[in-house]
């Protein structure tokens, strides 16, 4: 079983089509990661399918790089 | 990349333009989903596709609840995966001049006919962008661009679908979906039989082409919209009319 950790780095990578290595926990997904405003709701909705759970749409703003996708799912575990 | 063994969902498919597009997308090799607002229209669907040696199956869809809508499509994609092009055909007409106009008039058509489009292509849209394919065709009117007396309610739903489809068209072109219309003129179905006969008479003073159009020949469009071969049109709306509305 990956972690928490390596499964939303998967999703970002599948999502976002960006390698592997590419990716850190700082990277912002717009800044960093290329994503346009499209790629970031599909995102959020790969992660909500991925963790089984709902983002309302304020917490989805507030989720802008890998960290902070991370310490979303951990803390609504 | 053809349409063949993609899954098509046509609303409003028991009769009519819905019906004849769901077998000219049978035809192509797509499985149909069309559907119909009663379990006994939705049986003739899935015996009408069978008849006709299509695959696919009818469904009660009313395209004026979220609930219905969800769960149709939840449905289809269990059954035969994600609906990859997406038919917003379904439609009513409440025709009355403005003076007369009831709210519920307004209100059922702007619901039927437009917010349906909305609720329908966001429930299938995800679909569409996880595949890196899809086809949202819109079914609008002549009337949209044109007007027509005591339609003001079916010509505001018409106009801001064809609106619609060009937003939307703009926000999913990245993910190699396109989103169009098809503005058909008179067609013979159900909705036009109701004409009395002077006002249809008058009417084919208006079209070049003399005649009413046939359901096919909606179809027909809707299908190449639809197809491998339209792949570079998008946010478009498609006239077929018999040449009443050239510009
Ligand atoms: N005929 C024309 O001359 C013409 C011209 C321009 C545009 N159009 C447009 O073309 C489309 C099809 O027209 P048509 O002439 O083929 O119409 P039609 O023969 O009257 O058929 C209408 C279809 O829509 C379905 N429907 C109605 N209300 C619905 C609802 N709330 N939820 C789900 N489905 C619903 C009906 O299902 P049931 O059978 O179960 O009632 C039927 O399958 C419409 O959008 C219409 O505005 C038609």
């Amino acid at each position: 079983m990956s972690t928490i950790e390596e499964r939303v780095k998967k999703i970002v990578s599948e999502q976002l089509g960006v390698k592997d290595e590419e990716i850190t926990n700082a990277s912002s997904f717009v800044d960093d990661l290329g994503a346009d405003s499209l790629d970031t709701v599909e995102l959020v909705m790969a992660l909500e399918e991925e963790f089984e759970t709902e983002i309302p749409d304020e917490e989805a703003e507030k989720i802008t790089t890998v960290q902070e996708a991370i310490d979303y799912v951990v803390s609504h575990q | 990349m053809s349409i063949e063994g993609k899954v098509a969902l046509v609303t409003g498919a028991s009769r009519g333009i819905g019906r004849a597009t769901a077998y000219a997308l049978g035809k192509m090799g797509a499985i149909v989903v069309g559907t119909a607002t009663s379990e006994s229209g939705a049986e003739n669907i899935s015996q009408g596709l069978a008849e006709e040696g299509y695959k696919g199956k009818g469904y009660v869809l009313n395209v004026t609840s979220q609930d219905s809508v969800d769960s149709v499509v939840k449905a289809i994609t269990e059954e035969f995966g994600a609906p990859l092009i997406v038919i917003n055909n379904a439609g009513i007409t409440k025709d009355n001049l403005l003076m007369r106009m009831k709210e519920d008039e307004w209100d059922s058509v702007i619901d039927t006919n437009l917010k349906s489009v909305y609720r329908v292509s966001k429930a299938t849209i995800r679909g569409m962008t996880k595949a890196r394919w899809g086809r949202i065709v819109n079914i609008s009117s002549v009337v949209a661009t044109m007007g027509n007396m005591g339609q003001s309610n079916y010509a505001a739903a018409k106009a801001g679908l064809e609106g619609f489809t060009r937003a939307m068209a703009r926000e999913v072109a990245s993910r190699n979906i396109t989103v169009n219309a098809v503005a058909p003129g008179f067609i013979a179905t159900d909705m036009t039989h109701a004409l009395p006969e002077e006002q249809h008479n008058m009417l084919l003073t208006q079209i070049p082409l003399a005649r009413l159009g046939q359901p096919e020949e909606i179809a027909n469009a809707v299908a190449f919209l639809a197809s491998e071969g339209a792949s570079y049109i998008s946010g478009e709306t498609l006239q077929v009319n018999g040449g009443m509305n050239m510009r």
